[in-house]
C-alpha cells in the first residue's frame, strides 16, 4: 500500500462512570478503546471484529471524532487530526462518512430521501454540476434505489433500501474513508448479500477505504483484506483475512472462528469446537494481565499478571499472546 | 420415534385496513419425540407466526386461524386449535413450552428469576414457596449456572444475555414438555455464547427426549442441530426434507438462492461476489396468484407457459421424504444451476 489513509495509534477512550449521587462523584472508568493501533491503506478494507461489548463500535465512532478520543493518535492521510476542533474537522467531514447498523434509526423520519442524501451538499457548501436534485438522483440509481422515488419517505422503504440510502448518503461527498458499523447485520440473508455486493462495487469505483466494524465473522472475510480482532478494548490480533482465518494465532481468534457455525451439515458434525466457559467480563474491572485469561483454555499464571505487548510476527501480522498457536 | 406435533393446514391471517395479512399460508408440518425440526426463513416468511399459533399465543380477537394442530399426548390425540381455551392453557409449559428471541423483554425486570421459574413449576405441581426455589435452584444447575443456589435471589438485569436465555430455558422446561419452540433463541447473542447454547439445548433434548422447533434464519444453526429442515417463504413452506437433503440435494431454487447468498467462514471466498438473490419478498397483502418466487426467480424463465406466473405449485414428494413447492422437479434444477454455473 502506497499510503496510509488511516493511522491509529494506541487510540484510548475512556467513558468514566459516575456515582450518581449528590456530587456525582466519579467512581472509575470504562476502558471501551484501550490501546487500539491499526492502519488502513487506500482502496483498502479492514474489518474490525469481535463481541458485543469489546469496543468496536466505540473505535469506529472515535475515528469519526463522534467520541473525543483520551489518548493516542489519529493521522488521516498522515494529518494529526486527533484535537481537530468541530470547525478543523468540517473538511474532513467530507471525506470521512459513516453507514449505520440500523436503517431504521439512521434515517430521519420526517425528511424526504432527497433531502436526506442531498443535505451533505448543503451542509459542506459544495454545488454539484446538473444541481442537487440530479446528483442525488444518479446516486439513487448508483445504489440501485429507482430515482424517481426521490421525493418518498424512510417508511415506504424496506430495510434492505434504507440501508442503501444511507449508504447513497455516505458516498454522495466522495470520500475517502467509510466507517461501516454492522451495515448488514440488520437485514436477511438473501438482502445482505445485496448490500455487501454494492459497497464491493463501490470500492473498486470510487477506490474507497473501509473500516468495516461487525460481529459477523463471514461476512468480515468476505470484504476484508485485513481482520483486526479485539476483545475488551484491546486488540487480540490482527492480520491479513487469508493468514488469520486459515491459521488464527492468537487462543480467542481460534475459539471465535471455531464457534461460527457453517452451513454444511457433515463439516458441523466432524468439526471440533472450542466451547469458551462464560461471557465477556465487564470492562469496568477488566482482568489483570491478559484481558481474555478467564476464558482462555490455554492460561498460565503469567497470563494472569504480565499484560502481552502486540509483537509483529510476520509481515502484517499482530499478536498480543503469551503463548500462541502453533502457525499451520 | 413417534410423531408428537402435527400441523397441517394451518392458514393465519391478520386482518388489517389495507387488507388480510395472509401470515401463514397453508402451513404443514410435524415434529417427533427427540427430533429437531428447523424452520427456517426471512423476516415476515410466517415461521413465528405458525408457531405461535400452535402456542396460542395469538389474539382472538384480531387473528383469523384454521387448520388443525395435533399434539400426540399420551392420554389421546387433542386439536390445539379447536380445543377451548382452558385446554390449551393447561397444555402450555407442560405438553408444550417456547423460549423466545429476546430473553431481557421476556423476563419480568420486578421479580427475581427464583419467583418466576417456581411460579411456573407451581402451576402444575403441588408444594410451598419453598419447595418451587428449590426446584429453581436444580433447573439453573440444569442449564449450568454457577451458584446457582445464590442467584437464584437475583433479578434479570443481574444476568449477561446468555445468562438470561438459560434462565429461560430453565423456565420453559421446569415441567418437563414434551415439546419445546425456541424462536431465534440465539439470535440476540455472540457467537461463543451462541454455540454454548445450542449445545446446551441438544444435552437437554436427548436427557428428557424432547420435540424441538427451532425457528431460525441462520443456516449455520440449521447445519449444526437440525434432523429436518422447513424453509419458509412469503407465508408457505416451499421445501421440507431431511437436513442432508436439504443442503446436498437442494431441490427449490430459493432454498438454493439462500445456501448460495451467505459467505461461509470455511471457504475463502476473498475477492470473489456473493450470489444475491435479487429483488425483495411480495407483500402478504397482495399474494401473487401464482408461486411467490417467481419474480426474483433465475429458474422460472424454464418453465414454459407462464406456469410460474399462473399457478402456485403445490407441495409434492420430490424424492423419498423430501417435499417441494416448485413446477420443475428436483433434477431439473439441479441441471440447470449445474449448467448455469458452466456458462460462468
Amino acid at each position: 500500500m502506497a499510503e496510509n489513509i488511516l493511522e491509529l495509534q494506541n487510540l484510548k477512550k475512556h467513558f468514566p462512570t459516575t456515582s450518581g449521587g449528590l456530587f456525582n462523584r466519579q467512581k472509575g472508568v470504562v476502558k471501551a478503546v484501550d490501546g487500539v493501533s491499526l492502519s488502513i491503506g487506500v482502496g483498502e478494507t479492514v474489518g474490525l471484529v469481535g463481541e458485543s461489548g469489546c469496543g468496536k463500535t466505540t473505535a469506529g465512532r472515535t475515528v469519526m471524532k463522534l467520541y473525543e478520543p483520551t489518548e493516542g493518535k489519529i493521522l488521516f492521510q498522515g494529518e494529526d487530526i486527533t484535537n481537530y476542533s468541530r470547525h478543523q474537522m468540517m473538511p474532513f467531514r467530507s471525506q470521512m462518512q459513516m453507514i449505520f447498523q440500523d436503517p431504521f434509526a439512521s434515517l430521519n423520519p420526517r425528511h424526504t430521501v432527497g433531502t436526506i442524501v442531498g443535505a451533505s451538499y448543503d451542509i459542506h457548501g459544495i454545488k454539484p454540476a446538473g444541481g442537487v436534485e440530479n446528483a442525488v438522483r444518479d446516486l439513487l440509481e448508483r445504489v440501485g434505489l429507482n430515482p424517481e422515488h426521490i421525493n418518498r419517505f424512510p417508511h415506504e422503504f424496506s430495510g434492505g433500501q434504507r440501508q442503501r440510502i444511507g449508504i447513497a448518503r455516505a458516498i454522495a461527498l466522495k470520500p475517502k474513508l467509510i466507517v461501516a458499523d454492522e451495515p448488514v447485520s440488520a437485514l436477511d440473508v438473501s438482502i445482505q448479500a445485496q448490500v455487501v455486493n454494492l459497497l464491493d462495487d463501490l470500492q473498486q469505483e470510487f477506490g474507497l477505504s473501509y473500516l468495516f466494524v461487525a460481529h459477523d465473522l463471514s461476512v468480515v472475510q468476505h470484504i476484508s483484506d485485513r481482520v483486526v480482532v479485539m476483545y475488551l478494548g484491546k486488540v487480540m490480533e490482527s492480520a491479513p483475512t487469508q493468514s488469520l482465518f486459515s491459521s488464527p494465532r492468537h487462543p480467542y481468534t481460534k475459539a471465535l472462528l471455531s464457534a461460527v457455525p457453517i452451513p454444511d451439515p457433515k463439516i458441523e458434525r466432524a468439526r471440533e469446537r472450542i466451547l469458551l466457559q462464560g461471557d465477556l467480563p465487564s470492562p469496568v474491572n477488566p482482568p489483570a494481565g491478559c484481558v481474555f485469561n478467564t476464558r482462555c483454555w490455554k492460561a498460565q499464571d503469567t497470563c494472569r499478571t504480565v499484560v502481552p505487548e502486540p509483537v509483529q510476527i510476520a509481515p502484517n501480522h499482530i499478536l498480543a499472546c503469551h503463548y500462541p498457536e502453533p502457525a499451520k | 420415534m413417534s410423531t408428537f406435533l402435527e400441523v397441517k393446514n394451518l392458514h393465519v391471517s391478520f386482518p388489517t385496513e389495507d387488507g388480510a395479512v395472509l401470515a401463514s399460508n397453508d402451513v404443514s408440518y410435524s415434529v417427533a419425540l427427540g427430533e429437531t425440526l428447523a424452520i427456517v426463513g426471512e423476516s415476515g416468511s410466517g415461521k413465528s407466526v405458525a408457531n405461535l399459533a400452535v402456542m396460542g399465543l395469538h389474539n382472538p380477537q384480531r387473528t383469523k386461524i384454521s387448520g388443525s394442530a395435533i399434539l400426540h399426548l399420551p392420554e389421546g390425540p387433542i386439536d390445539v386449535l379447536s380445543a377451548p381455551n382452558e385446554t390449551v392453557r393447561r397444555l402450555r409449559g407442560k405438553a408444550m413450552s417456547m423460549i423466545f428471541q429476546d430473553p431481557m423483554s421476556a423476563l419480568h425486570p420486578f421479580y427475581t428469576i427464583g419467583d418466576q421459574i417456581a411460579e411456573a413449576w407451581a402451576l402444575y405441581n403441588e408444594g410451598s414457596k419453598a419447595d418451587g426455589i428449590k426446584r429453581a435452584v436444580e433447573m439453573l444447575d440444569l442449564v449450568g449456572i454457577p451458584d446457582a443456589s445464590k442467584r437464584v435471589h437475583e433479578y434479570p438485569h443481574q444476568f449477561s444475555g446468555g445468562m438470561r436465555q438459560r434462565v429461560m430455558i430453565a423456565m420453559a422446561l421446569v415441567n418437563n414438555p414434551s415439546l419445546l419452540i425456541a424462536d431465534e433463541p440465539t439470535t440476540a447473542l455472540d457467537v461463543t455464547v451462541q454455540s454454548q447454547i445450542l449445545r446446551l439445548l441438544a444435552d437437554l433434548q436427548k436427557e428428557f427426549n424432547m420435540a424441538v422447533i427451532l425457528i431460525t434464519h441462520d443456516l449455520g444453526v440449521v447445519a449444526e442441530v437440525a434432523d429436518r429442515v422447513s424453509v419458509m417463504y412469503s407465508g408457505r413452506v416451499v421445501e421440507s426434507a431431511p437436513i442432508d437433503e436439504i443442503f446436498y440435494n437442494t431441490t427449490h431454487p430459493y432454498t438454493r438462492g439462500l445456501l448460495n447468498s451467505i459467505p461461509r467462514v470455511d471457504n475463502n471466498g476473498i475477492g470473489t461476489r456473493l450470489k444475491a438473490i435479487p429483488g425483495q419478498p411480495p407483500s402478504l397483502i397482495s399474494v401473487p396468484k401464482g408461486c411467490a418466487f417467481e419474480a426474483r426467480c433465475e429458474f422460472a424463465s424454464h418453465v414454459s407457459g407462464g406456469l410460474c406466473h399462473a399457478v402456485n405449485p403445490d407441495l409434492v414428494e420430490k424424492a423419498p421424504s423430501h417435499f417441494g413447492r416448485c413446477h420443475l422437479t428436483g433434477q431439473q434444477v439441479i441441471e440447470i444451476a449445474n449448467q448455469n454455473n458452466g456458462v460462468k
